[in-house]
């Protein structure tokens, strides 16, 4: 008698895994078990269209209530996994109950990153990761009035654009010395203060967040280390998160900045596979082992472990891409710039049409797009196929992307 | 409500009443039609939705921004004239009876 797959984590990685499976003619048993109460739905818009009202529970689950016994796919919502036994092939949950696997996929996620000072837990201290938690945010948004957002990313600039749109004061305190630093080029950074600036978002970086005060167990005031204060009702905080690795760990698999895994997304055990957000994996764009927290990545390893499970495996070779929504404005990126060492322009700043081309020495390896989308297209299809192009021809306009890609894909390979 | 009617691959077609302003994506997504993928949600950022408009609507629907443009160069399968994003097309009762066919992939 087989055991199937068991997926533990029912995010985008763990939902696309049972999915996949299934479109791949897998034919076993599918369990699909996580910790939230909820069926699998997208993390994108609760930063984004959810709390601003525009977007409801039921427009983004992933799929309806009904997709999971309509595939076969046994779906344990509400549960956590407790332990791994990889003796005998089990998972055990909170209840006591055990899972048998024959394939066991780790989509576990990550988890916030807590702000590390005194008057963290106060009352109005709020983070976003679950549905759970984006519901909070929102009714706390009702009535709150001053809000600083800690941590200028992704997720706490997302915020900071919605809490602004629903007229609030908004102040943004980030640490380094600018605005997702840890992912785009400074001309960009520039960009998106300024955005928000206009706007009326106050942006402070180099904002050291030493303590916050409250008064009756609420909020009240965040202080720097440079003794700057700034009053708040409500604070949002989004400095990042920790991966899930803890059941990987306590089950004696390797973990390095997450659950460590080769490039089949395979872990030392070969009957266990991680994925997603929890899993740092060998990237051939990066050139290095790395852990991403994207859509496109929890997508695509899910694919690609899903292809081996139903023996049809192939190395996981996607390029990575993100996106950011604040205001109006979209960022595409495609690619990893970290180790970038030169970059050139198309556009500009000044037209909000602009294209960021980073390079390693002569290597194109990753293009940041704002309300230039044919160019982070192109370029996800000149990074995917690493088809030669110089600094100085993506500076030049008139040399035509797309054209250049399609002599590339029609040259005869060796 | 008007109807919207996916065929697919195979030419096995669905008929699906559609509550007006729902896009096409979504609504195959609630009505289990497969072949729809939609990986980033209808944010045009990946080219899983993508459908071939039948010729007698392709002309009445409202063009296509530049985001689903570009993001339609990069479909699993080739984009064709009548191409679009089903997350972009948002049902209304001057689309009554529309035909979408869903190509061969999403990915």
């Amino acid at each position: 008698m087989k055991n199937g797959a068991v997926i533990v984590g029912t995010g985008q990685a763990g939902f696309q895994t049972a999915a996949s499976l299934r479109a791949e003619g897998f034919q076993e048993s599918i369990t699909l078990i996580g910790e939230e109460p909820h069926i699998p739905y997208q993390r994108p818009p609760l930063s984004k269209d959810f709390p601003l009202g525009t977007q409801d529970f039921e427009s983004i689950e992933l799929r309806p209530k009904n997709f999971y016994a309509d595939h076969q796919i046994n779906l344990i919502a509400g549960e956590r996994a407790t332990a791994l036994d990889r003796t005998t092939r089990q998972v055990t949950l909170a209840s006591g109950s055990r899972v048998p696997y024959d394939e066991l996929v780790l989509a576990t996620g990550a988890r916030n990153r807590l702000l590390p000072v005194k008057g963290a837990e106060l009352d109005g201290v709020l983070y976003l990761r679950s549905l759970d938690e984006a519901v909070a945010l929102k009714e706390r948004l009702k009535t709150a009035q001053e809000i600083v957002v800690i941590g200028g990313g992704f997720v706490g600039l997302e915020l900071a654009a919605v809490a602004c749109s629903l007229g609030k004061s908004v102040t943004v305190l980030e640490a380094l010395p600018r605005l997702m630093s840890r992912v785009v080029a400074p001309i960009i950074s520039d960009f998106y203060r300024e955005l928000h600036s206009n706007k009326g978002v106050k942006v402070f970086c180099g904002a050291y967040v030493s303590e916050i005060t409250g008064a009756s167990g609420a909020v009240q005031e965040v202080a720097l280390s440079d003794g700057r204060r700034f009053s708040a009702d409500l604070i949002l905080v989004g400095i990042g998160v920790v991966p899930n690795s803890e059941l990987a760990r306590d089950a004696g698999l390797r973990i390095s900045n997450g659950i460590a895994v080769n490039e089949h997304l395979q872990t030392d055990d070969e009957n266990i596979f991680a994925i997603g957000d929890c899993a740092e994996h060998p990237c051939i764009f990066a050139g290095a082992r790395i852990r991403l927290e994207s859509v496109q990545n929890a997508a695509d390893q899910a694919q690609c472990v899903a292809a081996t499970i139903a023996s049809r495996p192939a190395p996981y070779r996607a390029l990575p891409w993100f996106w950011t929504d604040q205001f109006d404005i979209k960022l595409q990126m495609a690619g990893i710039s970290h180790g970038h060492n030169r970059i050139v322009t198309r556009g500009n700043p000044e037209s909000r049409k602009l294209s960021v081309f980073y390079f390693r020495e002569t290597q194109l390896v990753a293009i940041d797009s704002i309300n230039r989308p044919l160019d982070h297209m192109i370029g996800r299809k000149l990074l995917a196929a690493a088809v030669p192009l110089t600094p100085d021809q993506a500076a030049d306009e008139s040399v035509d992307l797309k054209q250049l890609e399609r002599a590339f894909a029609s040259q005869p390979k060796p | 409500m008007p109807k919207v009617i996916y065929v697919s691959p195979a030419g096995d077609s669905r008929e699906i009443e559609v509550a007006t302003g729902t896009t096409v994506m979504a609504a195959a997504l609630k009505n289990g039609i497969d072949g729809i993928v939609a990986e980033c949600g209808g944010v045009c950022m990946c080219s899983t939705c993508h459908v071939f408009v039948d010729e007698k609507f392709f002309s009445r629907l409202p063009p296509a921004q530049d985001t689903e443009e570009a993001v339609l160069e990069i479909s699993a399968v080739e984009r064709r004239p009548t191409s679009r994003l089903s997350c972009q097309i948002k049902v209304t009762a001057d689309l009554d009876g529309l035909i979408v066919r869903l190509p061969e992939k999403q990915r």
